[in-house]
């Protein structure tokens, strides 16, 4: 009998599968945009007396209903928003306890005492756009990380890291437990040296 | 002679597809790595504000998202055009936020309870008033960790 060869199976429908797969991984994809500006509500308890704030130390910032923002009643545009920011929470001007030994700022005596002391209100309006909220949100952050960068390189220079970088290396899961030890203190010595004291006020209802 | 007979005038060769399937399956196998799941069809217009002080979130089961937005076209006839929360799949108001995030919760392992962070994804356009009433919700059921989810991007663009 003649030898009969195995008979072949036909792939030409493989392609038509696989194409049936693909379209639909191509419909359920998104791509994921999960990242943003992480913050902390207070917690909701009655004061039952508010701490004393001298009114240097503070930093009234307020978007008001036509998206135009105010920093002591004063109408700043926003991209100045985070040099204010900045000359604000480095100004130093403390003298004995309240002294700030690596401020830069210009030691003004009617502006904060102490970065750990300064404070800044934020304040909108019910009818206050959420990007421009957002976009003020950023600045703030912004001027925070371009100072706590600042001090994590000249505290750490040996590590040619700034802060966000320390800080980006903390939050990987690759990186080891001791690294990690090691990272989270420096990074805490920063972050107390400029605390971010950022108060929200409930947003004004008359409007 | 006949012996090398001229091929010329005949069809044309066959291109081979034999090779298809794997090229397909390459982009298949990519799609399927990239792809992550869309666990609640949106309602609601959804683009999120521009930022680049931004930190990545945390792990995906750890989080709980919040959206909120005007509706979307295809349902502005019923729901119209004013800004609304939309929890999974449906509308709610700003008094059901609580309940979403207590169900939620109950669901999570026990020891990731404490560490759930609240992700909003809120339209550029939304009113703050809204955004203040979602924060006031969160706070009443003491979930304090939020994060204001936008995309890379500079602050500038969100002005136009």
């Amino acid at each position: 009998m003649a030898k009969r060869s195995a008979p072949e199976v036909n792939a030409g429908s493989m392609a038509d599968i696989a194409f049936l797969l693909l379209i639909f991984f191509l419909v359920t994809t998104t791509i994921e945009t999960d990242s943003g500006l992480n913050r902390k509500l207070p917690p909701i308890e009655d004061v039952v007396d508010p701490p004393i704030i001298k009114e240097k130390n503070f930093l009234p910032v307020v978007i008001n209903k036509y998206n135009q923002l105010l920093v002591e009643e004063k109408i700043v545009e926003l991209k100045d928003l985070r040099s204010v920011v900045i000359e604000f929470l480095d100004n130093g001007g403390g003298k004995g306890e309240d002294a700030c030994d690596f401020c830069r700022g210009k030691r003004s005596p009617s502006s904060s005492d102490n970065p750990v002391k300064a404070i800044i209100s934020l304040k909108n309006d019910r009818e206050t756009a959420y990007k421009v909220y957002i976009a003020v949100q950023n600045e703030l952050v912004a001027a925070y990380n371009e100072l706590r960068n600042r001090e994590f390189s000249r505290l750490y220079f040996n590590m040619q890291l700034n802060f966000i970088e320390a800080q980006k290396i903390y939050n990987d899961p690759r990186t080891s437990i001791d690294r990690k030890l090691d990272l989270k203190s420096k990074l805490s010595v920063v972050k107390e040296m400029f605390p971010m004291k950022l108060s929200e006020a409930e947003p004004s209802k008359k409007s | 002679m006949s012996k090398f007979k001229n091929k010329k005038g005949g069809d044309l060769p066959k291109i081979s597809t034999a090779s298809l399937p794997d090229i397909v399956f390459m982009l298949l196998f990519f799609f399927m790595v990239a792809t992550v799941m869309r666990d609640s069809t949106l309602m609601i217009v959804n683009v999120l504000p521009a930022a680049d002080q931004i930190q990545k979130l945390d792990k995906k089961d750890r989080v709980m998202y919040i959206y909120a937005g005007r509706p979307s076209s295809r349902y502005t006839d019923i729901y119209g055009t004013g800004a609304r929360i939309q929890l999974n799949d449906k509308f709610a108001t700003v008094e059901e936020v609580g309940a979403f995030v207590l169900a939620e919760r109950a669901a999570k392992r026990q020891e990731l309870q404490n560490v759930l962070t609240t992700s909003l994804k809120v339209d550029g356009q939304t009113k703050m008033g809204l955004v203040s009433d979602i924060k006031q919700e969160l706070r009443k059921v003491q979930a304090l960790k939020i994060n204001y989810t936008t995309r890379l991007g500079d602050y500038t663009q969100n002005f136009n």
